[in-house]
């Protein structure tokens, strides 16, 4: 598992990788009400926004972590958007893309960095 | 940036791990680590104790109460003068254009009126007073007193155990008793559409006294976070967003609060700033009025967002003033301004989120029906 500074993780499957948002981000975001998410087939740029999670309080923006096409989109959360605090590293994934280079990621946090860089 | 106030209750605020942010020139708590949905939840189900300090608590004295009464009447278009000792109502004062300035509480309590503001909106209330005030009316703004809130359905069975008597007051009824040696000032009112209690206590006696509340299991601490929640949800505004100076009580389908004795024909007609723009409202009716607004789907519609009277027009014909999600009802819920023309119950409108035209349907307020002791 790969980690940003914008608290996503990223999980390399085969030739796509899957998205999300960490631990930590799910628990500074407080309770998740709404997730808007992309269209699979999009193609996006590193930093464009792809998803609004809207919580009780407030609206964020999740960027796209790197260059690619969004493959796959989970649509469990459209009827179960609380799961993003519940299981934000497991079964609240937002969506899979296919890295434009998928030597992108090498760049981001272990799990060790990102410990260190939310501590 | 200049240095937050904080209210007597901050030390409890950090003790309890609250997460904290600057709210009209206050470090206050915008939720604990219950968060924001369980607060409000807490607050529908048993009760929940908000600490609203920073809010202004104002004393008029100094002259028999129907002279002061007749004083605010001159700034404020509600029955003050007709307002019964220990009984306590909702006005807002407003400007020469027949906007409001600030929404507020009132209560006569024999000998005085105690008047609440907004934090936001005390400086200038102030001022404003003291613009119009006659010299033999004294005024004293409270500044060594904490205000707490209880709210929810066991509010009354918590505070009869502190305050036996609190249980035959009914909802508006305003009271000072003698507790544990100090004065504590409560009326049975609140921000939440439940029953509940606002009570004013001495600073140096609030955290003793928050905390003996808490040690009752039925009492949660709330956030400002599920305030608003709340507050939206049981359709009360909040000045600022649902209300400002260049909307009239009339726009803010707040005539309610202007009692017939007031208006045209009645015995105290006008009398107060903007009362021809206001009154002349009440015949003829206004171009635009706060509504309900219930989104259609599961997006929330947050201020700001514009409104449409059909998927395609350009020209927008209102916008939502205060818009989230609703725990209760599990579902976003707003209000906002819209044409007079759209405001008909069950209208369906567009709210443009982020580019998307998304359906919105004017709904009865409030959302959640009102839990008060009458």
């Amino acid at each position: 598992m790969k980690y940003t500074e914008d608290h996503e993780w990223l999980k390399v499957e085969g030739d796509t990788v899957i998205v999300g948002i960490t631990d930590y981000a799910a628990s500074q975001l407080g309770d998740v009400v709404f997730v808007e998410l992309p269209e699979a087939g999009t193609t996006v740029e590193k930093d464009d926004e792809v998803v609004v999670i809207e919580s009780v309080k407030a609206a964020s923006e999740i960027v796209a972590p790197i260059n690619g096409e969004i493959v796959a989109i989970n649509e469990a959360l459209a009827d179960a958007p609380g799961s993003v605090n519940d299981d934000p590293q497991g079964a609240a994934w937002f969506f899979t893309m296919k890295p434009s280079n998928m030597s992108d990621i090498d760049g981001f946090m272990d799990e060790a960095a990102y410990k260190a860089f939310i501590a | 940036m200049t240095e937050l106030h904080t209210t007597p209750l901050h030390q409890l605020h950090l003790d309890l791990n609250a997460k904290m942010m600057a709210f009209a020139g206050y470090d206050m708590p915008i939720n604990y680590p219950l968060g924001v949905m369980k607060e409000h939840l807490q607050t529908r189900e048993k009760a929940g104790l908000f600490d609203v300090s920073h809010m202004g608590q104002i004393i008029f004295s100094g002259a028999p109460v129907e002279d002061i009464a007749l004083f605010l009447e001159s700034l404020i278009p509600v029955n003050i003068a007709g307002l019964k000792p220990g009984r306590q109502r909702y006005g807002f004062f407003t400007n020469e254009k027949g906007g409001i300035l600030d929404d507020l509480m009132l209560a006569n309590r024999g000998d005085d009126i105690f008047m609440i503001v907004n934090a936001a909106c005390k400086v200038q209330d102030i001022a404003h007073l003291k613009e119009h005030k006659p010299d033999h009316i004294t005024m004293d703004v409270i500044e060594d007193r904490a205000l707490l809130a209880l709210q929810g359905p066991e509010s009354e069975a918590v505070m009869a155990r502190l305050i036996p008597q609190t249980q035959d007051m009914k909802f508006m009824d305003s009271r000072v008793f003698s507790y544990n040696g100090f004065e504590i000032w409560i009326s049975r009112s609140g921000y939440t559409g439940e029953d509940g209690f606002e009570i004013s206590v001495p600073g140096n006696e609030a955290i003793d006294f928050a905390q003996t509340l808490l040690s009752h299991d039925e009492v949660e601490m709330i956030g400002l976070g599920a305030r608003d929640s709340l507050r939206l949800e049981a359709g009360l505004c909040l000045y600022g967003h649902d209300l400002d100076a260049s909307t009239t009580p009339i726009e803010g389908a707040l005539q309610w609060g202007i009692q017939k004795i007031r208006r045209k024909e009645g015995a105290r007609e006008g009398g107060f700033l903007g009362a021809d723009i206001i009154l002349a409202q009440l015949d003829a009716g206004v171009e635009k009025i706060r509504v309900g607004l219930k989104p259609e789907g599961r997006a929330p519609m947050r201020e700001g967002v514009k409104l449409f009277a059909d998927e395609t027009s350009a020209e927008p014909i209102g916008n939502i003033t205060s818009g989230g999600f609703g725990p209760t009802i599990s579902a976003p819920v707003a209000m906002g301004y819209v044409g007079t023309e759209y405001s008909a119950m069950g209208t369906q409108l567009f709210g443009d989120v982020r580019g998307k035209r998304l359906p919105v349907t004017i709904t009865e307020l409030p959302f959640v029906p009102a839990n008060f002791k009458r």
